[in-house]
């Protein structure tokens, strides 16, 4: 079943169109990367999926159903995000355990104590830190608070945007072998935006590339492995990044 | 005690308890390093005891006449000398305390979450939400606070309560303007989006996320603020629209003495003292409160 | 020649509710028209090193040195006023968190037309065609929209790249660069990164360049420093990098994905292996 398709996808911020006919479809429980060009609009997709850019037209399914403009309940247990930024995406006056029960008590869910344990210790993250404030924890450690957060209603869907570019590579590792863990364990269908395609071929089945609002090109990880893309785009990024790896 | 210290500075709090007191804890820290700040704090905390233990701490009852003492120097008898109806002015002073502190509890109670409340609905939702509770903000912060609180007293008569009722009026729109634009800096940040996106609705976004942010902004405007109230209260006493006789409040105390104030310099100075030392405090507290409350500095990383 | 920054035993230290800690700890190095990259793993003090250098350490932190030269001037003994000449005029820095750094209720535009004039005085005709110029410059299409926004309605890798114009505008000897490409796709980052290179050749001007990416790094600068706990623990040519000998570098190097991946796990910093060795 596809967990995500996206049918010509147009989105504005007012008057300006962002992004162009985008068209994807992403299978349940694959991994699934969006690379492309600063500012062609991949953070705005993932926007428009979880409901924060409402300004879109086209056709958004989701688990086979139609989504709405807005944010709303039902499909926050569906599909949550993680953002880029683990400075900025943690309330700062919150405990680790206020941000993560707070999707409890909006959704009346009961067993908050154990859930947020049990949530925590799957993101590897002791239990020490639980009653501590976002400025007492490292990047990494609030990058995996932002994952837990998003895990905390068990949703099918994760979009990522960027989950890795603030970290060191260390760190990097540590995520991203989290991220396939979890993916593994739990049947999680990844959307995944990153600039980094060494973590498409270490977390990805596929990547769509973007540009100019436009997506040039879809293919397999195996294609970009074995430097098999066609769109000259394509190749560029591909080739920029195999001369720094050298 | 060097064991519940520890427990307050736990780098992993066990409780939700915990780990505010020790953020408190941390601030309290922060605030005992800067000495303009722990100076206010004294100075509010004997307003506060003044407030609190008038009856043990004044000598004479400060309503009692006693014309054969009128305007006496300061003695041993009269600390601050006595005022034209013999009254102890160092008494008066201390129960006038009450009265300063009643105007400024009541002002904050009353102004600050109204100004908060408005500034960050204001501030959240935009548009044209944001435009009419602007434009009303706007009308009241374009006009003098104390010509405003002056009509507003006119208007429902003079007396101690219409008085704090026209100071809060004149007050919350600068509580609303910083509300607003502290609201503005962090409603587009990546944590909001992020509870939107668990389903909260809009009430819980502002109640619980945007609000206690705006507080420790609030917390400090507030407290620098108290000086100017304190000093509107006095005037509004002053002109005889405040607090009414015999009542000590310090500003009606200043008006009474005014007349006497070449030769019986006391009757006038000694509430004066009073009314300058306490907007000191606040102004010396709220700026040592800005420096470790504020989440641009330190405390945030 | 003279080097155009010489530190040694440069030292950071904060005040804790549980003593002092040095976050950084005796760093010396110096500095020619050269582009010097810095890594290392997050909390390793490189950001600290960088701000340290134009005495932006936030009080509680102090900062010492036996010597912080720059271009023959000592920037210890330095007033907080004499700085500020320095700082926007011949020493810039790109900070970290350009989100952070810039102002979230100003346009883009009016941000860098600010910083524009407080470098030169310009007719008011010419500001707007200076900020589109600027705006280009760093590929950003669409210009005059884009300075239309303000910061949170730009992209992530859009707001990096104001941040690199601003601190151009006054071609500066020595810039800082905190993680300045960190979000950028590598073609735009290899074409922003050009524009730097171009004022280092052309000028002189002499670069560092904190980063996690390593590869990058080693690609890009002549130097590189690691760092970790605060300390240089290792320094060495930037071809030589995948070469390196400390076992925290190799364990850094371990653990980058790569383009033909196919491990099922990142190996990861092991610290206690290290730390003992
Ligand atoms: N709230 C907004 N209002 C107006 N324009 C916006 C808004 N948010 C984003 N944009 C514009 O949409 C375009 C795409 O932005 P988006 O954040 O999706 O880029 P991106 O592909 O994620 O780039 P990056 O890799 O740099 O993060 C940009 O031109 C940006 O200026
Ligand atoms: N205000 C502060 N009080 C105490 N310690 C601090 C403060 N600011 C920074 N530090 C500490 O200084 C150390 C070095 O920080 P720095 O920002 O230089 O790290 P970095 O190497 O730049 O890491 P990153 O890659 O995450 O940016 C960190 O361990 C941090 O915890
Ligand atoms: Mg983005
Ligand atoms: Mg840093």
């Amino acid at each position: 079943m596809t967990a995500l398709s996206l049918k010509d996808l147009d989105i504005s911020y007012g008057d300006t169109q962002i992004t162009h006919k985008v068209s994807l479809d992403i299978a349940e429980g694959e991994s699934f990367a969006l690379v492309g060009e600063s500012g062609s609009g991949k953070s705005t997709v993932l926007k428009a999926i979880a409901g924060l850019a409402p300004q879109w037209t086209g056709e958004i399914r989701v688990l086979g159903k139609a989504r709405s403009h807005g944010v709303d309940r039902d499909f926050s247990r569906v599909c949550q995000m993680v953002f880029q930024d683990p400075y900025g995406s943690l309330h700062p006056r919150k405990t680790v355990d206020a941000t993560l029960g707070e999707a409890l008590t909006i959704h009346g869910i009961g067993d908050r104590n154990a859930r947020v344990e049990e949530i925590m210790a799957s993101v590897g993250l002791d239990r020490k830190f639980r009653f501590r404030f976002p400025h007492q924890l490292s990047g990494g450690q609030r990058q995996r608070v932002a994952i837990a957060r998003a895990l905390m209603l068990k949703p099918k869907i994760l979009l990522l945007d960027e989950p890795t570019s603030a970290l060191d590579v260390s760190v990097q590792a540590e995520i991203l072998n989290l991220l396939k863990r979890l993916r593994r364990e739990q049947n999680l269908t990844f959307l995944m935006v990153t600039h980094n395609l060494p973590v498409v071929s270490f977390l990805c089945d596929r990547l769509a590339v973007m540009r100019h609002g436009r997506i040039v090109e879809v293919a397999s990880v195996d294609d970009l492995r074995r430097g098999d893309l066609k769109e000259p785009y394509s190749r560029e990024l591909m080739q920029i990044s195999a001369a720094h790896a050298t | 005690m060097a064991t519940f210290r520890d427990w307050l500075i736990d780098d992993s709090p066990a409780s939700p308890m915990q780990a505010r007191l020790g953020r408190l804890y941390r601030i309290f820290g922060a605030l005992m390093h800067n000495p303009l700040a722990v100076i206010g704090a004294i100075i509010i905390i004997c307003l506060i005891l003044a407030a609190l233990f008038a009856p043990w701490l004044a000598t004479h009852d400060p309503l009692r006449q006693a014309l054969a003492e009128r305007l006496l120097p300061p003695s041993a008898a009269h600390w601050m000398g006595t005022d034209e109806l013999g009254r102890d002015i160092w008494s008066r002073v201390v129960y006038g305390a009450r009265i300063t502190l009643m105007i400024v509890a009541l002002v904050a109670v009353l102004a600050a979450p109204a100004g908060l409340v408005i500034g960050v609905v204001s501030g959240y939702f935009g548009g044209w939400v944001d435009r009419i509770l602007m434009g009303i903000t706007d009308i009241f912060l374009s006009l003098p606070k104390l010509i405003l609180a002056l009509a507003f007293v006119a208007a429902l008569g003079p007396g101690i309560e219409n008085a704090i009722i026209a100071i809060a009026i004149t007050s919350w729109p600068g509580y609303a303007r910083v509300a607003r634009a502290e609201t503005l800096t962090f409603k587009n940040s990546e944590f909001i989006a992020a509870v939107r996106l668990l389903g909260a609705s809009s009430i819980r976004v502002n109640l619980g996320h945007v609000l206690p942010l705006c507080t420790s902004s609030m917390i400090i405007r507030v407290t620098l603020d108290m000086a100017g109230i304190i000093l509107t209260a006095a005037g509004l006493g002053f002109i005889g629209l405040g607090a009414q006789p015999p009542l000590p409040e310090w500003g009606a105390m200043i008006s009474r003495g005014r007349s006497f104030i070449l030769d019986q310099w006391w009757v006038a100075t000694m509430p004066g003292f009073a009314i300058i030392l306490v907007s000191l405090g606040f102004c010396f507290l709220g700026d040592g409160l800005r420096d470790v409350l504020d989440p641009k500095s330190g405390e945030q990383r | 020649m003279r080097p155009l920054l010489e530190i040694e035993n440069l030292r950071v230290t904060f005040p804790t509710t549980r003593g002092d800690t040095d976050v950084v700890r005796g760093v010396s190095f110096t500095l020619g028209r050269e582009r010097l990259g810095i890594v290392g793993e997050s909390g390793s003090g490189k950001s600290m090193t960088g701000r340290s250098i134009l005495k932006l350490v936030r009080a509680p932190g102090r900062v010492y040195a036996d010597k912080l030269a720059f271009d023959g001037i000592d920037l210890s003994t330095r007033s907080e006023k004499q700085m500020r000449a320095l700082r926007g005029a011949r020493i810039s820095m790109v900070m970290q968190d350009p989100k952070f750094s810039l102002n979230p209720v100003m346009t883009i535009g009016e941000q860098i037309a600010e910083a524009l004039l407080t470098h030169k005085s310009l007719p008011r005709r010419e500001v707007n065609d200076r900020v589109h110029a600027m705006l280009e410059s760093v590929r950003i299409a669409e210009p005059e929209r884009v300075a239309r926004l303000y910061p949170h309605e730009v992209s992530g890798g859009m707001g990096q790249r104001v941040m690199i114009a601003m601190m151009l505008i006054p071609e500066p000897d020595l810039l800082i660069a905190d993680e300045p490409t960190s979000a950028l796709d590598v073609s735009v980052q290899a074409q922003v990164l050009d524009i730097i290179d171009e004022l280092v050749r052309r000028k002189g001007m002499g670069l560092i360049f904190i980063s996690h990416d390593l590869n990058l790094v080693s690609s890009y600068c002549d130097r590189i420093l690691v760092m970790n706990t605060g300390e240089v623990v290792e320094e060495c040519r930037a071809g030589e990098l995948m070469n390196a000998t400390h076992p925290y570098t190799r364990g850094l190097i371990a653990s980058i994905p790569r383009l033909d991946e196919t491990r099922d796990e990142l190996p990861v910093l092991d610290r206690s292996a290290w730390a003992k060795a």
